[in-house]
């Protein structure tokens, strides 16, 4: 593999476009005749509808139609939910793409109009009338489980969703074995994804050839396709869906969506193109959340440290309905990974999924693995606490060793590779960690406390075995696939089913076909994003596209190499065994001056002049490929944090963020996927939450409200890197999208605490303002008396 | 978010602005559009129409005369931070109008703007006040100035009538050794001011001369404290005498102090006094070192020469 492509960090070829305003997004897009649809979404948390009149938006300017739930009974089904958790109990509720009857969240549709322009529809929304009897509202996961809560729906009690259990070793013994047993309540807040580019659909139904074309911002323009032809009751076939540019997502743009739906229902009705692109309002009230947990955790040890066995209940809150990956999110990608770094003997978590009036929760920036990591890391650190060890003796102490071929851990999952203890490690030396405690331990300077906090973290990426998809309820593949085509001047076409929206593996992709085959990464255009002309594919997330895509395509590059060999050999009038490969160059054993390139062979092979006996014309290869197993990157993170103990205001001070993706193909993407992921998972610790009142409102109901990460608020970030290498990839690559997320939010909490532990603060609901933190600490005074 | 319907009229002059005020009944001037703009895009005002005054060249330029400093009222935040004449005489001002929002809201908000919507967590009204400055009014029968005690009146509230525009905001020149300061305490998420204090004060030998303190993001409209500035007035500027008075800003407040859900009216009450403390004790270090006579710069000397 020439070091010389794969390795190098070339820039990015997306950027020229994203940054000059040249790329082309869902919303830029206008056909001829096109028209637009507007929303109008339940202004109520949860309330029975009475009536709707929509006579006089009908009647006014521009409007071309109106549509209730009444309008769409046979020509629409409910959004669907795709991940049937098995063993669970699920209780999926109809989620309507107009509301039915019952509103059961501020945001819900319950009419669609289409109008000339925008502006027109969206003053007509204003015409709508609609009777509404409110009902009591519930947002918090736990209180919407208890007894006596708001029903959301009838045929569903307690308000649950699913019941998921992960269990193994004897927890019970652990604990009645136990030197010590810590124990916290943990709120993993609701948070707004925050895509840059908001949702966004056109639908173009051409009624004479039946044929729906969607140009929709997505992470996985296949499924999109898939679930359409059930929710429209409309052939596969006569569907093509297409990603244009897509502007983020991080998890929000999985689902499919009853407004993609509306759009498509309205454009089939009028024989006309319908345009909806949500408004950031829109965007925060009904585009998929995510995380919102509260976590009981138990963590029972010996008095040296070693951890025995981790106890938890969490009530996950899902919204009003199940999206379409939703069951998922909280169970297999959270339980599953409970075991963290750590040999743990035994485990034991109940999950319950309920039903809350909130938006619907969804993958969000970690999926599931963000609330596993925090979990146990802050339990590391509660434990080392009570003990009164250092939080990296406590987690020294209890990790897995290096290990290059697999390792089961108590959830049964089987790590792939790791060097937990070498990525801690080195995180420590770079970062001076016991000068920084040597320092800590002169005291407070001015009212200024210093804390440290560390994370480390394993995850689960590259997903996955399709057998094991199907085993977990997912009601889809996830394997990938590539095609690529050589064209006779030697330049490549890479087609793949994967959807890269933002990540750069338009970059990475024709770098993996730049070191396999040779060739000028600037000579290879990757396409994706279009039903029509990619090969079928599961879509961008889970940190897959590399991992499972990128593995398609390395393997595909292969074939391609393998037939060139063939016609090299036949050009060179030698046995194919006989040839040899490197840099792009065929060449005879021992004779590489006499040689052909990959260039020579694929004019050779598409004007097909010379053939060897029995080989196809052209230079062209395809793989499906389903991965054994997962990846599991992992690393260790550093935060340091100074906390004002005058104002409760936390400064975020340091940041070393190590992961370990495996070997890496382009080192400045992977160094922006991390910067990105830990600012994400900081803005957890310190800033977001989309926070719902009393009633079921959105209070943090725009960014005016709502804190995203600023620059300005953020210390350069210290990227470093260990390479342990996946055994069953053929890049040995793991995945990177999701790793900064998944560590920083306990990092840059558990410094905040280790800051204020001479205040007697043991625990601070996120995320960390300065008032909590100032209340904590004027509580643990009053506390200290 | 689409605005609704309106009807879009340029002024090209003062005069005009007036002349089209009262030609459309309930219109509103639009200047940088960073207050206005995204009301209408909520929906929550819906003017019949509205007057750009964008392009009023009159009212634009910064120029030191008569020991104040003239603003034009469509200066933008951005001109303002960058300006040596602020800078030198009114610091307060350059350095609230320096943390104003983001580099975007700075570049097309402007100091009239600002004034006119009279948000509680704007900076400008705050630092204003502590400054004395005043406001050049045009009215429908000429002109007239509003100090600036007078000119905020309450929660979005000021002393300016339907037709009334304002042209320019006239900052007295800092007097020699006088500090100024402003201490705020920024939302994270719209980076308006949870708190802001404005403060500025004189040294007279040994001990405290005048002082005047202002508050914004705590009650309904920017106020001046009192009881901070005679506390502090005649001490000597020990550690003990800045905590001192600063504690005395929880007389001022009263029991219409402003808490959402990111700081709460508890929160804030207890802030106040961190804050205005850390006003004192950074305006006090200005005075310290500020002791050249204020300047005497030409008349009307506009920034852009
Ligand atoms: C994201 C964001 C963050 C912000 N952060 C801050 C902050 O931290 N601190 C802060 O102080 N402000 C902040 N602002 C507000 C910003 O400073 C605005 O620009 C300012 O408040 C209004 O100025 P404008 O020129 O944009 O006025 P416009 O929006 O054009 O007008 C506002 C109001 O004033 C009236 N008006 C405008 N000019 C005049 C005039 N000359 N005479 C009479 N009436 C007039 C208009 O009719 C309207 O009612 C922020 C704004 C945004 C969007």
């Amino acid at each position: 593999m020439s070091t010389r492509i794969f390795g190098s960090g070339i820039r990015r070829r997306e950027d020229p476009r994203l940054i000059t305003g040249s790329a082309t997004y869902t919303d830029d897009l206008t056909l001829p005749r096109m028209v637009h649809a507007a929303m109008l979404r339940s202004p109520h948390a949860h309330a029975r509808i009475t009536a709707i009149d929509t006579s006089k938006a009908a009647a006014a300017p521009g409007v071309i139609a109106v549509y209730t739930h009444a309008d769409t009974e046979g020509g629409l089904q409910p959004a669907p939910c795709a991940w049937l958790l098995p063993d669970s109990d699920l209780k999926i509720a109809s989620y309507h793409c107009l509301a039915k009857d019952v509103v059961r969240f501020a945001g819900d549709i319950v009419a669609v109009v289409v109008a000339e322009s925008r502006y027109q529809a969206e003053d007509a929304l204003e015409l709508i009338d609609v009777g509404y009897e409110p009902l009591p509202a519930v947002t918090d996961p736990e209180a919407a489980a208890a007894e006596g809560a708001p029903k959301l729906h009838d045929e569903i009690d307690g308000n649950q969703a699913f019941h998921w259990k992960v269990a193994g070793g004897d927890v019970d013994a652990a604990f009645a074995g136990a030197d010590v047993v810590v124990k916290d309540r943990i709120v993993q807040q609701r948070l707004i994804p925050n895509a840059m580019e908001p949702r966004a659909a056109l639908a173009s139904f051409v009624g004479a050839t039946g044929e729906l074309t969607v140009w929709n911002t997505t992470q996985n323009p296949h499924i999109v396709r898939f679930l359409t032809s059930l929710v429209l009751g409309l052939s596969e076939d006569k569907i093509r869906v297409i990603a244009p540019e897509v502007g983020g997502g991080f998890g929000s743009k999985i689902a499919a969506y009853p407004a993609d739906f509306l759009t498509m229902f309205c454009s089939r009705k009028l024989n006309r193109p319908v345009k909806w692109t949500e408004t950031r309002s829109e965007n925060y009230q009904s585009t998929t959340h995510g995380r919102d947990h509260v976590q009981h955790v138990e963590l029972a040890a010996k008095n040296d440290g070693t951890v025995l066995g981790l106890r938890c209940t969490v009530h996950a809150g899902m919204g009003a309905y199940l999206s379409t990956a939703a069951p998922g999110i909280p169970t297999i990608l959270h339980g599953l990974m409970l075991s963290g770094v750590y040999t743990l003997p035994a485990v034991h978590e109940d999950v319950y999924g309920v039903y809350t009036n909130g938006v619907p929760v969804e993958a969000y920036r970690g999926a599931g693995r963000p609330e596993a990591t925090f979990m146990l890391e802050r339990m590391m650190d509660v434990l080392a606490a009570r003990l009164d060890m250092d939080p990296a003796d406590v987690r020294r102490k209890n990790m897995i060793p290096k290990f290059d071929d697999g390792h089961e851990v108590v959830t049964t999952l089987k790590y792939d590779s790791g060097d937990y203890p070498g990525a801690l490690d080195k995180v420590l030396s770079h970062a001076d960690y016991a000068g920084l405690r040597a320092k800590q331990k002169a005291g407070p300077a001015n009212g200024t406390y210093t804390g440290l906090g560390l994370a480390t973290y394993v995850e689960i990426c590259g997903l996955g075995p399709s057998q094991v998809a199907g085993a977990i309820g997912f009601q889809g593949g996830l394997w990938e696939s590539a095609i690529v085509r050589f064209h006779p001047s030697g330049k490549v076409h890479v087609f793949i089913g994967a959807s890269p929206h933002g990540q750069g593996e338009e970059t990475t992709f024709a770098q993996i076909v730049g070191s396999e085959l040779g060739v000028d990464p600037q000579d290879v255009k990757v396409f994706h994003g279009d039903t029509d002309n990619t090969p079928m594919g599961w879509g961008t997330y889970g940190s897959r596209t590399t991992a499972v895509g990128g593995a398609a395509l390395a393997l595909t590059a292969r074939k391609i190499r393998d037939k060139a060999k063939v016609i090299a050999a036949h050009l060179l009038e030698a046995a194919v065994e006989d040839m040899d490969y490197e840099d792009g160059k065929f060449f005879v054993k021992g004779a590489p001056d006499q040689s052909k390139t990959i260039g020579d062979i694929a004019l050779m092979a598409n004007v097909a002049w010379n053939m060897p006996e029995g080989v196809e014309a052209g230079l062209e290869a395809s793989t499906f490929y389903d991965p054994p197993n997962f990846t599991f990157p992992f690393g260790a993170h550093l935060a340091v944090v100074e906390v004002d103990a005058e104002t409760g205001a936390v400064a975020l001070k340091r940041y070393v963020a190590l992961d370990d993706c495996g070997p890496q193909i382009n080192p400045v993407i992977v160094e922006g996927q991390v910067h990105g992921g830990v600012v994400q998972g900081v803005g957890q610790a310190l800033w977001e939450e989309a926070v719902y009142d009393e009633g079921g409102q959105l209070v943090t109901g725009s960014m005016l409200d709502y804190a995203l990460p600023r620059a300005d608020l953020l210390p350069d970030i210290e990227v470093l890197s260990t390479v342990t290498p996946s055994p069953h990839h053929p890049l040995g690559v793991k995945g990177i999208g999701e790793a900064g997320t998944i560590a920083s939010t306990a990092a840059v909490y558990n410094a905040v605490m280790d800051a204020l532990r001479p205040l007697g603060v043991t625990s601070v609901r996120m995320p960390l303002t300065p008032e909590r933190v100032w209340q904590a600490i004027q509580d643990a005074r009053q506390a200290k008396g | 978010m689409y605005a609704p319907d309106f009807a879009y009229y340029r002024a090209d002059s003062v005069a005009e602005i007036g002349r089209l005020l009262r030609a459309h009944p309930g219109a509103k001037v639009l200047a940088g559009g960073h207050s206005l703009i995204p009301l209408l895009k909520l929906r929550l005002a819906a003017p019949p129409a509205l007057i750009d005054i964008g392009r009023v060249a009159e009212l634009k330029g910064i120029a030191v005369a008569d020991g104040r400093v003239r603003i034009g009222a469509l200066t933008t935040h951005a001109e303002i931070a960058a300006s040596s004449d602020v800078a030198r005489h009114a610091p307060a001002l350059a350095a609230a109008a320096g943390v104003i929002g983001d580099p975007a809201v700075r570049n097309r908000g402007t100091i009239g703007g600002n004034v006119a919507h009279a948000d509680p967590a704007s900076d400008l009204p705050t630092v204003l006040l502590a400054l004395g400055a005043s406001f050049a009014v045009a009215t429908d029968d000429g002109e007239r100035t509003i100090p600036a005690g007078k000119f905020f009146q309450g929660m979005m509230a000021t002393a300016l009538g339907d037709h009334d525009v304002v042209t320019a905001i006239d900052v007295p020149a800092a007097p020699g050794g006088q500090g100024q300061a402003y201490e705020k305490f920024s939302h994270p998420a719209s980076r308006y001011a949870v708190i802001g204090v404005a403060a500025t004060v004189e040294l007279r030998g040994e001990t405290v001369g005048n002082v005047a303190v202002a508050l914004g993001g705590l009650v309904p409209a920017a106020v001046r404290t009192g009881s901070v500035e005679q506390a502090l007035s005649g001490r000597a500027p020990s550690a003990e005498a800045i905590a001192g008075a600063a504690a005395a800003v929880s007389n001022d407040l009263g029991d219409d102090l402003i808490g959402d859900i990111y700081a709460s009216a508890e929160y804030r009450r207890a802030m106040a006094p961190v804050c205005v403390k850390r006003a004192l004790t950074a305006a006090l270090k200005q005075a310290s070192v500020a002791d050249a006579p204020a300047a005497r710069s030409p008349w009307w000397k506009p920034s852009w020469l």
